[in-house]
C-alpha cells in the first residue's frame, strides 16, 4: 500500500510542476499587466512597481525565481492587495472554500446514492422513471441559474435561510445544494446503471440463496460493488466541483478561494492567478489519491494488482 | 460483455423478435424524439431570428425599462426596455454555435488523439493514456478562465478554449474503439494488402467505430453549452453587445428579487435546451450503444 502511494505522489510532482511552469508563462506571454489602469501611471512610478515585484528581470530569472519560492511554500505577494501575501489570502479563502466543497459532495452523496439504489430495485416502474427523470433535470439546470431559484423560494419568500453570506451552518445550506444537486443527480444515474450490472452476479445469487435478508443484499453486498464507478467517478467530479464553486461563491457572496480566483485572473494579479491554480491543482491530486485508495479498499484486486 | 440487465417479461417478449435496428430503437424512445423534435425547431429559431424576432436585436426603449411579461413583450423587457424574447433567439444563435463548433474542436482532437494512441499500441498507448488521466484531474475551467482572460473574450477564442479541454473523453472512446477493431480479420485482411496505417484508420477503423464516437460528441455539447454559459455568467465569454443565454442569466441574476423574469426564461431556455439533449443523447446512446458502461468512460475507471 505505501508504495502504491509513494508511486502516485511520483506522478503527482510533475503534473504540479507542469502546471506552474504552463500558468507562469501564460501569464507573462499575454500582453496586458497588472498594472494596467484606466489612468496610465507615470513612468516613474510603473518602473518602481515593476522592481519592486522583480517583474523587470529576465523572464527566465523570475521563473526561476518564483519556483525556488513556491518550492519554499511561499507564493509571492499579491499584486493587487499589495500588503498580503498570496499564500495569506488563499489561507483566508480555502477553509471556507473546503467546506463547501465537502458539504456539496455530502449532499450529492446523501441525496444521490440512496436514489440511485431506489431507483435500481424498482427498476422500469413509476418510481424508477419519475427518479431518472429528475435525475436528468438535475444535470440539465445550471447551478447559477438553480441558485438564485433557491434564494428567491428559501431566503426571499420563506425566509428560512439567509440570502448570501458566510458565517454560521445556515449559510452553508444553499450554496451546498445548489452546488450539490448536479453532482447528486449525475451519481444517482451512475449508482442505478452500476446496481443493475451487479445485481445479476452470482455472488448476489448466493447471499440471496444463503437467506440474507434483501435489504442487506442490495444495501451491504451489491452496493460495495456497485460503488466502483461512483468513487472513480469523484475524482473528476471533485475537479468539476472546484470550478463549480467559483460560481456558486460568487453568487452567494462566499468568501472563498474561488471568488478570489476570478477576480485576480481579471485583474491580471498573476501571483495570485498562479497561486489559486497551483493549490486547486494539489488539492485535486490530493484528493484523486484518497479516491485511489478507496478503490483499492473497496475492490482488494485492485489494490493487488496496483 | 453481456447484456446487463434481467429482461422484464415485456422485454423477453420484445426480444424474442428480431432485434430492431438502431433506428427503431431510438424511435421507440418517446423522449429522445421529442428532444429531437424541440431542438430542431429551435435551431430552426435561432436561424430565423433576425425574421420571426418581433424587434430588432438592439432596440431600446428607455422610457419603458424592465417591464414584466405583457402583450407587446411576451417574456418582458430588461432595464433598457429590450425584448427579452428577442435576445434569447438572437442568444440562442451564440449559444448553440458555440456548442457546436466546441463539441467539432473536441471531437476533432479527441479523434486523432485516441485514434494515435490505440493504434500504436503499447508504450505509446500507455503514455498517452496516462497523460489523459492525468489532464482528468486537473481544474480545467480554471486553465480556460485564465486563456480567456489573456487571449481575449472573443467567441472564437471561447470555442477554442472549450474544445481544447473537453476532447479527454472522446479520446478514450475512440482508444477503445480502435483498439477492438485493430485485433479484427478485415482490418489484418487490409493490413495484409499493404494499406498504410492512414488507410486503415481512415478507412477502415474509424468508420467501423464512429458510433458510440458520435454518440459521446452528441452528450457533450450540453456540456459544453454548460461551460459556455458558466463562463460567460462570469463575465469571462461573450460579450456586450453580443449575448448568449449565459451572458443573459447572468444579467438576470443581478435583477432578480426585482426582475425575476430576467432570470427564469433565460434559465428555462438553458435548462429545457441542455434537457432535451441529454435526452436526445442517451437515446441515442441506448440505440447505438445497447452495451455501454456508464461511469466507466465518463469517470476514469
Amino acid at each position: 500500500m505505501l508504495r502504491f502511494v509513494a508511486r502516485r505522489l511520483a506522478y503527482a510532482l510533475p503534473v504540479l510542476f507542469a502546471v506552474a511552469t504552463i500558468t507562469f508563462f501564460m501569464m507573462r506571454v499575454a500582453p496586458g499587466g497588472p498594472f494596467d489602469a484606466e489612468r496610465r501611471l507615470p513612468d516613474a512610478v510603473e518602473r518602481s512597481l515593476r522592481a519592486r515585484y522583480q517583474l523587470d528581470r529576465p523572464l527566465l530569472e523570475q521563473y526561476a525565481r518564483y519556483m525556488a519560492n513556491v518550492l519554499r511554500g511561499d507564493l509571492g505577494p499579491s499584486f493587487r492587495y499589495p500588503d498580503r501575501t498570496v499564500g495569506e489570502l488563499i489561507a483566508l479563502g480555502l477553509p471556507v472554500s473546503l467546506t463547501l466543497g465537502l458539504a456539496a459532495l455530502a449532499v450529492a452523496l446523501a441525496v444521490g446514492l440512496p436514489a440511485g439504489v431506489a431507483a435500481a430495485v424498482r427498476r422500469n416502474r413509476a418510481a424508477d422513471h419519475a427518479t431518472m427523470g429528475l435525475a436528468m433535470l438535475g444535470v440539465s439546470v445550471p447551478n447559477f441559474v438553480l441558485g438564485p431559484l433557491l434564494v428567491i423560494v428559501f431566503a426571499l419568500w420563506l425566509g428560512w435561510l439567509p440570502v448570501a453570506g458566510w458565517g454560521s451552518w445556515r449559510h452553508v445550506v444553499l450554496p451546498a445544494v445548489t452546488l450539490g444537486l448536479f453532482y447528486a443527480a449525475f451519481i444517482g444515474r451512475l449508482t442505478r446503471a452500476a446496481m443493475l450490472e451487479v445485481i445479476r452476479h452470482d455472488f448476489v445469487r448466493t447471499a440471496r440463496a444463503k437467506g440474507a435478508p434483501e435489504r442487506r443484499v442490495v444495501w451491504r453486498h451489491a452496493l460495495r460493488i456497485a460503488l466502483l464507478p461512483v468513487v472513480s467517478f469523484l475524482g473528476p467530479a471533485a475537479a468539476r466541483l472546484l470550478t463549480g464553486s467559483v460560481v456558486v461563491e460568487t453568487i452567494f457572496s462566499v468568501p472563498g478561494v474561488g471568488r478570489y480566483f476570478v477576480t485576480a485572473a481579471l485583474n491580471r494579479d498573476y501571483t495570485m492567478v498562479l497561486g489559486t491554480a497551483l493549490v486547486y491543482s494539489a488539492l485535486l491530486v490530493a484528493f484523486n489519491l484518497l479516491v485511489d485508495l478507496a478503490y483499492g479498499w473497496l475492490d482488494p484486486r485492485i489494490r493487488e494488482g496496483a | 460483455m453481456t447484456v446487463r440487465v434481467e429482461p422484464l417479461p415485456a422485454a423477453a417478449a420484445a426480444e424474442s423478435r428480431p432485434a430492431p435496428s438502431a433506428l427503431g430503437r431510438l424511435a421507440a424512445n418517446r423522449a429522445a424524439l421529442l428532444s429531437a423534435a424541440g431542438l430542431l425547431l429551435l435551431v430552426a429559431a435561432a436561424l430565423l431570428a433576425p425574421w420571426i424576432a418581433p424587434y430588432p436585436y438592439d432596440a431600446t426603449d428607455l422610457a419603458l425599462g424592465a417591464s414584466p411579461p405583457s402583450a407587446a413583450h411576451w417574456l418582458g423587457t430588461d432595464e433598457l426596455g429590450r425584448d427579452l424574447l428577442t435576445r434569447l433567439l438572437y442568444g440562442a444563435r451564440v449559444s448553440l454555435a458555440v456548442g457546436a463548433a466546441a463539441t467539432v474542436v473536441s471531437l476533432t482532437i479527441g479523434v486523432v488523439y485516441g485514434a494515435i494512441a490505440g493504434y500504436a499500441g503499447g508504450r505509446v498507448d500507455q503514455v498517452m493514456m496516462r497523460v489523459v488521466d492525468v489532464l482528468y484531474g486537473l481544474p480545467f475551467i480554471i486553465f480556460v478562465i485564465i486563456l480567456m482572460v489573456l487571449v481575449g473574450r472573443s467567441v472564437v477564442n471561447l470555442f477554442l478554449a472549450l474544445g481544447a479541454v473537453e476532447w479527454l473523453t472522446l479520446a478514450r472512446i475512440t482508444r477503445g474503439q480502435v483498439l477492438a477493431l485493430k485485433a479484427r480479420p478485415f482490418v489484418e485482411g487490409a493490413r495484409a494488402l499493404g494499406a498504410s496505417p492512414w488507410r486503415l484508420l481512415l478507412r477502415h477503423l474509424l468508420p467501423n467505430g464512429i458510433a458510440p464516437i458520435v454518440v459521446y460528441a452528441t452528450l457533450k455539447v450540453p456540456d459544453v453549452m454548460l461551460d459556455e454559459a458558466f463562463l460567460s455568467f462570469l463575465g469571462l465569454g461573450v460579450q456586450p453587445p453580443m449575448a448568449s443565454w449565459g451572458s443573459l442569466a447572468a444579467e438576470g441574476a443581478v435583477a432578480m428579487e426585482v426582475y425575476p423574469w430576467l432570470l427564469l426564461f433565460p434559465g428555462l431556455a438553458l435548462a429545457s435546451t441542455l434537457l432535451a439533449l441529454n435526452f436526445l443523447g442517451d437515446g441515442l446512446r441506448d440505440a447505438l450503444d445497447p452495451h455501454h458502461d456508464e461511469g466507466r468512460l465518463e469517470a476514469g475507471g
